[in-house]
Formats: C-alpha cells, structure tokens, sequence
C-alpha cells in the first residue's frame, strides 16, 4: 500500500509544522517526560512508539491540552505556542483520536461527527452537515453505508473511522492517533492503515501512537522511540529494520523479544516453557532484563514510567 | 446488492453505498418501518397498540369510556400532570432523574393558594413567583449533582422532603385553601374551551404546518443533492393525520369541545419536541444522555445542558402544581402527593423515553399521560378503588419498563443500540 501513495514529500525538505524541544513533565516525585524533543511533518506519518510507561500517553496528553507540560518550547509552524486546554489544541489545528473513540452510539453518524461544532446558527443546518460528512467519508474512501445510521450499528473499522472523520472536521494540522488499530482485526485493521494513508495524502502530519511493529512498518515515514521518558532515537523507516527499533524501545539489542525470535527460529514449534529463560533470571547478562516485557497494549490512563 | 435495478450512481448522495437496502416509494416505506420494527427501533408503536387494547378493555367494561363527554374530561385531566411528565422526559434524556417533581407541583400549588389569598398577589405575580421557584430549586438540583458530583436520585430524594416540608410551612395551619372560584386560572383548567370552527380551523393548520415543513426539508435535501423521503407517504401520512385531528375534534365539539388547557400541553410538547431537534442545545442533551465522556471531549459544556434541564424540569413541575391546583380550584397539603410523582415519571416512560438516557422524545410525554390517565380514568369509571389503580398503573410501567430494556438488547442484537 504504502508505494502506491506518491508524491509524498521526503521529510528532510519540510518544515515541520509542530515542534518540541526539550518538554518535560512530572507528576510528583516521577518525572514522566524529560527534554523530549519531536517534530512532525505535513504529509509525514511519524510512529510514536515506547514501552509501557515510557511516557507516550503523556506526551499525546500535552499535544491533545489535557495536561500542561513542566518546561521546554513548543512550536506551530515556527511560533512558540501554549496549549492550556482540550479547546485551545483544537483551535489550534491539533486533533486527537483517543483510542476509546469517545462517540455517541446513540447518534447518527452525521452527528457524531459535528458534535459540539453544529452547523447553522440558531437552528442547526442537517443538510450541510450531512453533505459535508459524505464529502469527508469519500475522501478517506470509508466504507459507512449510511451516516443516518446509529454509531451502535457500526463495525469496530468502521467506528475508527468515523472517529478520525471527525477530528479532520475542522482541517487541522496535526492528527494525533492514540492505538488506532489495538482492537482491530485484521480487515480492519487493514482498513484504518489505509485511511492513515489517506490523511498522509490529505497533508496532514499524523503521529501514530502504537506497540503494533508491523502497523509502524506499512505506514510510518518516521519512528520515534521514546524510553523511560527521554527521547530513544529517531528512525527514518526507510533506513532501519525492526530488530534495531524494538532495541530502542527495550533499550537492548539482547532483549526477550529477540530472544523470542531467535528461540522461535531454532524450535518452530511453540515452546512449553516460553515463559522463563534462564537468561532472565541472571543480572547482568541483559543491560535492562527487568523492564523489557512486550505486551500489546497499555492503559491509556499511565503516566508514570 | 441493491435491491433495486439502479445503478449506483443514480442514486442521492447519501444512498450511493451499494450495500445499502434501497426503500423507494410506499412500498419501500412500510417495508422499511416493517424491518425498523423487527429491528427493536420500534418508536411508540406498542404505546399505540397497548393504548388501543386498554380502551378497548374499558370500552367493553363500561361503554361510556369512549363516550365524547368522557373523553372531553380526560383531555383535561392530562393537562397538568403532561406538563410536568414533558420536564421528565429531558431529565431522563441525559440519563438522571427528578423524584421530586411531585413534591414541587405540591410547593408552587401552595404558594398559588397562599398567593391569591391571604399574601393578596395578583394571579400573574404568584404565577411568576412559583414558576420561579421552580428555577431556583432546579439550579440548587443541577449546582449539587454537578458541583459534588451527588447521584441526582439522592439530590431530588432530598429535594422531595425538603418541598414537601415547605409546603406544609407555605400551608401553615391551612389545610386547604380554596382558590377564589372566579380567578382566571380556575376559570383557564375548569371552563376554557376552543371554539368548535377554530379547533377545526387548527387541526387544518397543523397538518399544513406538517407538509410544509416536510416539503421544506425535501426542497433543502434535494438542493443538497441528498435523498428525499417519498412525496406519496407524505400526503398519505398528512391525510391520515388530518382525518384523525378533524375527527377527534368533531368527536369532541359534540360535548364541551378542546379543552385549553390540553391545547397548552400539545403547543408545549410541539415545542418542547422542535428545540430537541432542531438546536444545538437539544442535540447536546442527546449527547450527554448517549455518552457523557464523548459530549465532554466534544467541547460541550457539561453543567450547561445539567442546569438547563433541572431548571426546565422544575420549572414545568411548577407550573403543572398551578394547572392542577386551578383544575380543583384548591391547594392542599396533599396537593403533589400521592400519584402525581409516579404518573409524571411514569408517563415518561410508558410513552418510549429510555430511562437509559438518550432516547426518547417530547412525545411520549403526552402519549404516556394520556395512557396512564385512561387507566386512572377508567378505573374510576368501573368503580374500582385507588387501591386497585394504583396497582394497575404500577404494573403498566412495569411492562414499559420491560419492553424499553427489551427493544434495548433487540436493538443490540440488530446492531443498533
């Protein structure tokens, strides 16, 4: 999928649309985020990926307005900007797609989408909003067969999708995508990857929060890793393989996820006993044996590292 | 897929997915209301049918149920008890409750009876003071449940005792005060009428109020490009409406005619029903009642919907504690109590409204009361005691409660909760 979107600018001639340089937050005595720099591109779809706890909720929670952050500068388009508030964020042009979707299954699609910002003055405008929610879905070749149809009735791809409609309502700059595919199966899963094409396409800079290597692998331009709250490494996609990212994110190249994979080679067949290696329980064979535990999702409530 | 011959690109805008069932002509419109309704999405259709068998049961029981002199009567018993079941309906619509709806038609009636008698107010001044009480006791509600985040049935709980001790105070040693018979609201609930022509000349009016704005809509969506329901089941369903509304009118216009304050109730419930629909307010209280985290990330202010429907909700109370108190020309210390709790909330559920929050409308205030009314009406008629009635009217809301939650996991199985 990925050749077929051409024309995409490569991300060293554009400027990027939203810096950070040197964010950091704590929540008490933990420092969740520390001088953590990210910049994101129009038309660049740039991974956020880490470990549980490696500070990526926190850091959407900052761009998404929700928390503030301690220090440090953020930019949009090259002016430094504050972002005190849900609103201020998406009056900025930020948009952001939480992973509970947070839609109203008992509305129509059509208003799920213009929730809170109705067309029409005193009485809202139905048929605007209507033709302009069928103009967003074709753009992004979504697959809804009515947007009269209760959000209740819709498929979990299809939901995901109304869900990132609706944050491009107001055109903004900057989608953010928090675990787009974690409850996917893999149609749909196929289908959302598509639809990140498609807001490439559309010149939006999307920051794809997830644990799934191979979604970071089919969409992403760009791989940032972060680690225990500070930056890991930056990664053009083109460049890297995912052994060495899946190192930045365990912060070891002997790691049980490479261990995992070269046991797998050896012994095809699924081991019994693949719950402990006799590597995990001698310190000082593996740099961070403790915290190198790969899962498939994490709560979206972690903030601590 | 289709299941017409077009090609898809014949079809409106916003019919053009191919997998969508095509519903063209009537047809198409009772095919589609048929698998609407095997769906759950069943509307007030088994009001409608549950409201035919009870007439016809206490039609078969006593055959001067039905009579017009009778029906008059049960027109205007619905007019307070409507009002304040119309306030239910949006509390329910954002999933919390008002127990103590009851309690403030019983403390508005007081200040009516104290008003106009002892105090000397005027009729408009002790209006305005009781509806304006209302007010301030649902800001206090809305302030508590959204402030400290109080249950809102613990909040009105509260609020049920605290009006009903004020009342007994507003009473004093009164037990009852009689309204002076020939002030304007007794008058209002007791002897007004709409005139036979112009009840006629209404019933006209509405229907023609409801094919213009239907061909209105039609005009904008085709303007859009989107599709438009079928002209043919518009004139069907007005001509419907219309011989219904004339021939209730004529039915009526043979005793005494439309009572106003009916009138009142139907205007409200209209008005009530246009503003849910219509403005941005009335989609954020659906919002709320369907998911309150989204509503909150879509930028809606939450305490704002809150405050408006407490507010509203006992605004309406208060002013349904005056219709009631004109209709006996009395205030009482039981004024408020007993049933008029359960009928309003009872009413609101009968008539369709989830208790669930986010589904239901204005309507099925005024459907509910009128079933629960003719149950109360027809029980009266049989010679049964309040006893009895209560018991039935407990078991009516029984079944609609159980068939709200069964058109609710219907809805979940056909994927339309």
């Amino acid at each position: 999928m990925q050749q077929t979107v051409a024309g995409v600018p490569t991300q060293a001639q554009t400027q990027p649309v939203l810096t950070l340089r040197g964010v950091s937050k704590s929540f008490g005595a933990v420092r969740a985020l520390s001088n953590v720099d990210l910049d994101l591109r129009r038309g660049e779809v740039t991974a956020l990926l880490g470990d549980n706890g490696a500070g990526k909720s926190t850091l959407v929670k900052i761009l998404a307005g929700v928390h503030a952050a301690d220090s440090g500068v953020i930019e949009f388009d090259g002016k430094p900007i504050s972002i005190s508030s849900p609103t201020a964020a998406r009056d900025l042009g930020i948009a952001t797609v939480y992973q509970d979707l947070a839609l109203c299954d008992n509305l129509d699609v059509v208003a799920n989408l213009f929730l809170g910002r109705e067309h029409g003055r005193l009485l809202m405008s139905e048929e605007a909003m209507e033709e302009r929610a069928l103009d967003l879905l074709r753009q992004l070749s979504a697959k809804i067969p009515s947007v009269r149809t209760p959000v209740a009735a819709l498929s979990g791809g299809q939901r995901q999708t109304v869900a990132i409609a609706r944050s491009l309502v107001g055109e903004p700059s900057v989608v953010i995508l928090d675990e787009p595919t974690a409850a996917l199966g893999v149609e749909q899963t196929a289908e959302v990857l598509n639809l990140i094409e498609k807001l490439r396409a559309r010149g939006h800079a999307v920051m794809l929060i997830t644990h799934n290597m191979a979604d970071v692998d089919a969409v992403a331009d760009t791989a940032v890793v972060l680690r225990l709250g500070r930056n890991n490494g930056v990664f053009p996609l083109s460049e890297v393989t995912p052994e060495q990212i899946v190192a930045a994110i365990t912060g070891a190249t002997d790691n049980t996820v490479t261990r995992r994979a070269a046991r797998g080679r050896r012994r095809p067949a699924a081991s019994p006993d693949a719950g402990v290696e006799p590597a995990d329980l001698e310190p000082g064979t593996t740099k961070h044996s403790t915290v190198s535990t790969p899962t498939n999702s994490e709560p979206t409530g972690e903030t601590t590292p | 897929m289709s299941q017409t011959s077009a090609t898809p690109g014949t079809h409106p805008l916003d019919r053009q997915d191919e997998r969508l069932i095509q519903h063209t002509g009537v047809a198409g419109a009772i095919g589609g209301f048929l698998s609407r309704v095997r769906a759950g999405d069943i509307g007030s259709l088994p009001i409608i049918v549950g409201l035919i068998l009870i007439w016809g049961i206490i039609q078969g029981l006593n055959s001067s149920f039905l009579s017009s002199r009778n029906l008059v009567n049960l027109a205007t018993q619905c007019a307070a008890d409507g009002v304040i079941a119309v306030g239910v309906v949006l509390v329910l619509l954002v999933a919390q409750i008002d127990l103590s709806v009851g309690s403030m038609s019983g403390a508005s009636s007081a200040v009516l009876g104290i008003g106009l008698t002892s105090a000397g107010w005027s009729l408009p001044e002790a209006i305005v003071i009781a509806v304006a009480m209302g007010a301030l006791v649902g800001l206090i509600y809305a302030f508590i449940f959204v402030r400290f985040n109080v249950p809102s049935f613990v909040v009105t709980l509260a609020g049920l005792l605290a009006l009903l001790g004020l009342q007994l105070e507003i009473l004093g040693n009164h037990g009852s005060i009689n309204l002076p018979f020939n002030s304007a609201i007794v008058a209002f609930m007791q002897r007004a009428f709409v005139p036979d022509v112009l009840s006629y000349v209404l019933a006209l009016l509405a229907v023609a109020f409801f094919i213009g704005s239907r061909l209105a809509r039609a005009r904008r969506r085709r303007a859009a490009n989107l599709s438009t329901g079928s002209l043919v089941s518009l004139y069907v369903k007005a001509t419907l409406l219309l011989i219904g509304l004339e021939f209730g009118c004529w039915y009526l216009n043979k005793t005494r005619g439309v009572s106003l304050p009916f009138m009142l109730l139907v205007v409200l419930v209209m008005i009530v029903d246009f503003f849910l629909k219509r403005t941005k307010w009335g989609r954020a209280v659906y919002a709320v009642g369907g998911s309150v985290e989204a509503a909150r990330r879509a930028g809606i202010k939450l305490w704002r919907v809150y405050v408006s429907v407490f507010v509203l909700c006992s605004m309406l109370a208060a002013l349904g504690g005056l219709m009631s108190a004109g209709r006996l020309s009395a205030a009482s210390i039981s004024s408020g109590t007993g049933d008029t709790n359960l009928n309003a909330i009872a009413a609101a559920v009968i008539g369709g409204t989830s208790l669930f929050g986010g589904r239901g409308n204005a309507y099925s205030a005024l459907l509910g009361i009128v079933v629960i009314e003719s149950i109360a009406n027809g029980l009266t008629l049989l010679s049964l005691t309040s006893a009895v009635r209560f018991m039935i009217t407990g078991g009516v809301l029984m079944v609609a409660v159980i068939v709200d939650s069964m058109a609710r996991r219907s809805r979940a199985a056909h994927g339309a909760a």
